[in-house]
């Protein structure tokens, strides 16, 4: 929790000018065989001062992990190459230096944590000797004093019984449990810099704010310089000292983090900014930056970003721009900086978000008391023992012409409510009703006649169309499966659903792997949408794409909806992006509906204490807002679904439980009024100010 | 854990009983029987003869009879008598089987060891000439059928080089030794296991070439800890864990292996064993030899099963 204020008051009392425990100067690094090179880092410096935190920011293919993994001697080489430039950690070239020196460095004075906890630690071994081995290498510590320091840190990251746990192995903790151990892992031997290669983006919103605030505590505790990689301005805003965007392996804008937000100065970094929601800033329509994500196998002497830019121009094309000072301690590297400027969601077609026409209060789908349990079966007859209560009794109605949103960490049951709604999940228990008919339980004929209403965008485009299928073939797939129409009209069909999602006819004969991110969910949409359905069930649809691609999704599907009289249910995580899209929202927890209104009365006045603390973990793409919000960070982590708490299943987190919680399944009760419409919440202390 | 074994042991019982029929079926659908394999070797012999020894062997009775008075006999742990030499089924293959055993255990053993440390070496030099010369090799390792690389090594190592002996268990007339034994298990012991070894090769390299990717490996190098403990204590478990199903699937492949190498280095064995039965049309030998071996196999499925659990803590039966 920390605010503006006491960042600026840190930033100064470091002083400006400070030495530098990390001074990259000019680095540059290829990979593959050259003539046929991907210019993945081009010409990149920074300096990282004692103690400051520096967040390099970009999207996917940026390099801004292979920077930094390039510093560790971490790339591989061959096909990683090197080209150019110094990395001087106190005085010395990172990367002139023989291995065997540089492998003193790396977990001793540079240690780093990486993205997705449960992949990053070794499965076959214990966490112990997995804190204890670096420990051993570097200080020559005997396994006993080893063991000691590993609990101490243990415990500073909050792992609790670490003794115990200790002899555990990585699939025995939660991620967020996974992730604070390869903190502790990377902080064993107090470095002076600690990489952090976006530590929470594998994370729940809530965890990823204990993460967040373990980190910045550590790092004061400890005194350490953090380099914090991230595609997630907002996430950033709220810590750093300073920001480094990267774009197309070189840093676009760099500059002090309240500087980077006020004053504006890359037209790629202002795109970003108007491509994300903010919360201050609703209701403006979302403005994507253009086109595709950059093509690094073009050698870097023009601005990588001018395809894509509204301001570019000849000399954009012909001459890179150098990283120039844009004002005290900003630079930005760009020949028109001085002419750009940056107002409130500002650019080529911005404009209020079109006006929602009223839905009609005529409800498409109601769901009631639906159950989804997964058996869990042990013994030599495998009884069942118990069940996973994945979805455990939720109710809700989707109303003709709007967008629900079911929102939630993962393992809440959203993924699954939407799954059993269109019949891909056998419901226990409960009614799904579609346009008056129950068909919980439907299969064969029924079931796919209903699949011809309602349809799903699913999450990954990359896993979820078949590699060996044309595009025209998976958007076509489902109307040949429905035997709708004549062969040639299913041709016509698909070159229309293509012009649709602002697909090329030309991509038609291509296959998934040939497309980009955004094109592939595009198709994702465009096959959903085949068949005509009434209803599109989105299974966090924008969460495996790039920020800058992410808007131009969300606006598709924005538009679509008006035009093709679509209702949406739109299944996600990501809590400003459906603050923006959504009409309702109902927040889930542990297989249950705990809070369910419009937009805005859940955004705004949310009741349950959980909703509460997750809206209050939404990183807000503004440092200033860090100071005034008032941020709940729930302890602990969601429970098991086989065994859910009794009573009120947030009772074991909740800030607000007292004996009743524990006891007494909370009803849904109505807050709502005249002017917000139903407000449903599910707590006995609803309301209630925490403490 | 245990649980889960007993489910397995009861599911194989009616495995066991699916694989006594089909032994059966195979058996007796076989050309000829027993007494008339006999008649081409003896003396000419009249009808009367033939349906004579045929009514002690319990011939001339219904097939479903015989096959009940079979698995009867099964049943109360007694696998019958051989109709060639009279003697118990079950004392055969208990005098044979360690023979069998002990060619089979050391053929997969080296194997194992020598496949997973080249495969390991080859993929730690990926795209060196290490790796394109061991990868060459393996190919031509899987490509040699057992019988031919048996033959090839007798006549290179035992009738060219003279270095070993080509055939038995230990040299005639000469007092057992083991170091005498051991000479004469070298070369089928290496027949059967160069192409396993090659298999084991191919497999240890790719478990490897998967495991040098995963980042658990990048954390490890972040750690600073030294490539050799890197390789070893981060990387070799991991790789190993998939090897664990080869080698379940190379024990039932082995068996029909050693049929052949038992053949061609007239090893005593029960391959031997084998081989014989099927030439005198002794089907209660040959039917003993089948269920001897499904129930090796799916003992060591069991094992393989067990393997993973130990290896792999993330894997817990229920």
């Amino acid at each position: 929790m920390i605010g503006a204020d006491t960042l600026a008051v840190g930033r100064a009392a470091k002083g400006i000018g400070q030495q530098a425990v990390l001074s990259v100067q000019g680095l540059s690094v290829e990979f593959g065989p050259s003539g046929n090179s991907v210019y993945a880092v081009n010409d990149v410096s920074f300096d990282l001062a004692e103690g400051e935190s520096l967040a390099i920011v970009g999207e996917s293919g940026s390099g801004k992990s292979v920077t930094v993994q390039t510093l560790m001697g971490l790339i591989r080489k061959p096909p990683g190459r090197v080209t150019a430039g110094r990395a001087l950690f106190r005085g010395r070239d990172l990367l002139a230096m023989p291995d065997r020196e540089l492998r003193q460095i790396r977990g001793r004075d540079i240690a780093m944590i990486f993205q997705d906890p449960m992949s990053s630690l070794n499965p076959v071994l214990t966490i112990g000797l997995q804190l204890t081995e670096a420990l051993r290498e570097h200080q020559g510590l005997n396994d006993a004093e080893a063991e000691r320091q590993a609990l101490d840190m243990l415990a500073l990251v909050g792992i609790a019984n670490a003794p115990q746990r200790m002899r555990a192995f990585p699939h025995q903790f939660s991620g967020g449990q996974l992730q604070r151990i390869g903190i502790a892992m990377a902080l064993v031997c107090k470095p002076s810099i600690l990489i952090a290669d976006e530590p929470t983006t594998a994370l729940d919103v809530t965890i990823q704010a204990q993460i967040v605030e373990l980190v910045v505590r550590l790092q004061k505790q400890l005194g350490m310089a953090i380099i914090w990689i991230s595609h997630d301005l907002s996430l950033v805003a709220g810590f750093v000292d300073r920001v480094a965007v990267m774009y197309a392996g070189s840093i676009v804008e760099s500059a002090p983090v309240g500087d980077l937000f006020s004053a504006t100065k890359h037209p790629y970094t202002i795109g970003l900014l108007n491509s994300i929601p903010s919360l201050t800033a609703a209701n403006t329509r979302l403005v994507p930056i253009k086109g595709a994500p950059p093509n690094v196998t073009l050698a870097p002497t023009f601005c990588a970003f001018a395809p894509r830019c509204d301001h570019a121009e000849a000399r954009c094309r012909q001459a890179r721009p150098p990283l120039e000072a844009a004002g005290a301690d900003q630079t930005v590297a760009c020949w028109r900086w001085r002419e750009v400027e940056r107002g409130p969601r500002t650019g080529a077609g911005a404009a209020d978000k079109p006006a929602v026409t009223a839905p009609k209060q005529e409800a498409l789908l109601t769901v009631t008391d639906l159950k989804v349990h997964f058996p869990i079966r042990r013994g030599v007859l495998r009884r069942q023992v118990g069940a996973v209560h994945a979805v455990d009794g939720v109710s809700f109605e989707v109303m003709r012409g709007e967008t629900l949103a079911l929102v939630g960490e993962s393992g809440c049951g959203k993924s699954t409510t939407g799954r059993a709604v269109l019949g891909l999940e056998r419901p226990s228990a409960g009614s799904i009703v579609f346009e008056g008919r129950n068909y919980a339980g439907a299969t064969g004929e029924e079931l796919k006649q209903r699949r011809r209403d309602m349809q799903m965008v699913f999450q990954n485009p990359f896993g979820s169309l078949n590699p060996r299928m044309t595009v025209g073939r998976i958007i076509g797939e489902g109307l040949r499966a429905q035997k709708i129409g004549t062969r040639a009209s299913r041709d016509a069909r698909v070159s229309e659903l293509l012009a649709l999602v602002g697909l090329r006819e030309a991509l038609r004969n291509r296959y998934p792997f040939e497309l980009s991110g955004g094109q592939r969910q595009r198709v994702g949409i465009a096959r959903a949408l085949a068949a005509n359905p009434k209803f599109i069930i989105a299974d966090e649809p924008i969460s495996a794409l790039d920020v800058s691609i992410q808007a131009q999704i969300v606006n598709l599907l924005d538009d679509l909806k008006p035009r093709l009289g679509l209702t949406y249910l739109f299944v996600g995580h990501d809590l400003s992006m459906i603050r923006y899209l959504s009409d309702r929202v109902a927040v889930m927890y542990l297989g249950r509906i705990v809070e369910i209104g419009t937009t805005k009365a859940v955004f705004g006045a949310p009741l349950h204490p959980y909703t509460r603390a997750l809206l209050s973990a939404i990183p807000e793409p503004d440092p200033k807002a860090g100071g005034t919000r008032r941020r709940i960070v729930l302890g602990g982590g969601v429970p098991d679904p086989s065994k859910p708490p009794p009573g009120c299943h947030f009772h074991p987190r909740c800030p607000l439980a007292t004996e009743i919680c524990t006891k007494v399944d909370p009803a849904r009760r109505d807050f709502g009024s005249a002017g917000t419409g139903q407000h449903l919440v599910a707590c006995h202390h609803a309301g209630e100010a925490t403490s | 854990m245990l649980s889960y074994l007993l489910r397995k042991l009861l599911l194989s019982i009616p495995v066991l009983f699916g694989v006594t029929v089909i032994v059966f079926a195979i058996a007796h659908a076989m050309p000829g029987d027993a007494v008339l394999a006999m008649i081409t070797a003896e003396a000419p012999s009249s009808e009367e003869l033939i349906a004579m020894r045929r009514g002690e062997l319990g011939l001339d009775q219904p097939v479903y009879i015989q096959y009940l008075h079979w698995i009867g006999q099964i049943l109360h742990g007694n696998l019958g008598r051989s109709f060639v030499n009279g003697r118990s089924v079950g004392d055969i293959i208990v005098e044979r089987l360690p023979m069998t055993l002990e060619l089979m255990g050391v053929a997969l053993l080296v194997a194992f060891v020598i496949g997973t440390t080249l495969g390991v070496i080859s993929a730690l030099r990926q795209y060196k000439l290490t790796d394109y010369s061991l990868t060459l090799a393996g190919f031509v390792g899987v490509s040699i059928p057992d019988f031919f690389m048996g033959l090839l090594l007798v006549y290179v190592f035992a009738l060219e080089l003279r270095w070993l002996p080509s055939s038995g268990i230990s040299t005639a007339g000469e007092n057992f030794s083991l170091l005498d034994n051991l000479r004469h298990l070298v070369l089928p012991a290496a027949a059967l296991a160069l192409f396993r070894a090659a298999i084991f090769m191919r497999y240890a390299r790719a478990g490897m070439l998967e495991v040098l990717n995963q980042s658990y490996m990048r954390t490890a190098k972040a750690k600073g800890l030294k490539p050799r403990t890197i390789t070893l204590r981060h990387g070799l478990r991991n790789a190993l864990i998939p090897l664990v199903t080869v080698f379940g699937l190379a024990l039932p492949t082995l068996f029909g292996g050693s049929v052949v190498i038992e053949t061609i280095f007239q090893w005593p064995g029960i391959g031997l064993m084998f081989i014989d039965s099927v030439v005198n049309r002794d089907s209660p030998v040959i039917m003993g030899y089948v269920l001897i071996t499904a129930i090796i196999v799916m003992l060591a499925n069991l094992g393989t099963d067990l393997a993973y659990s130990v290896l792999d803590p993330r894997v817990s039966y229920d």
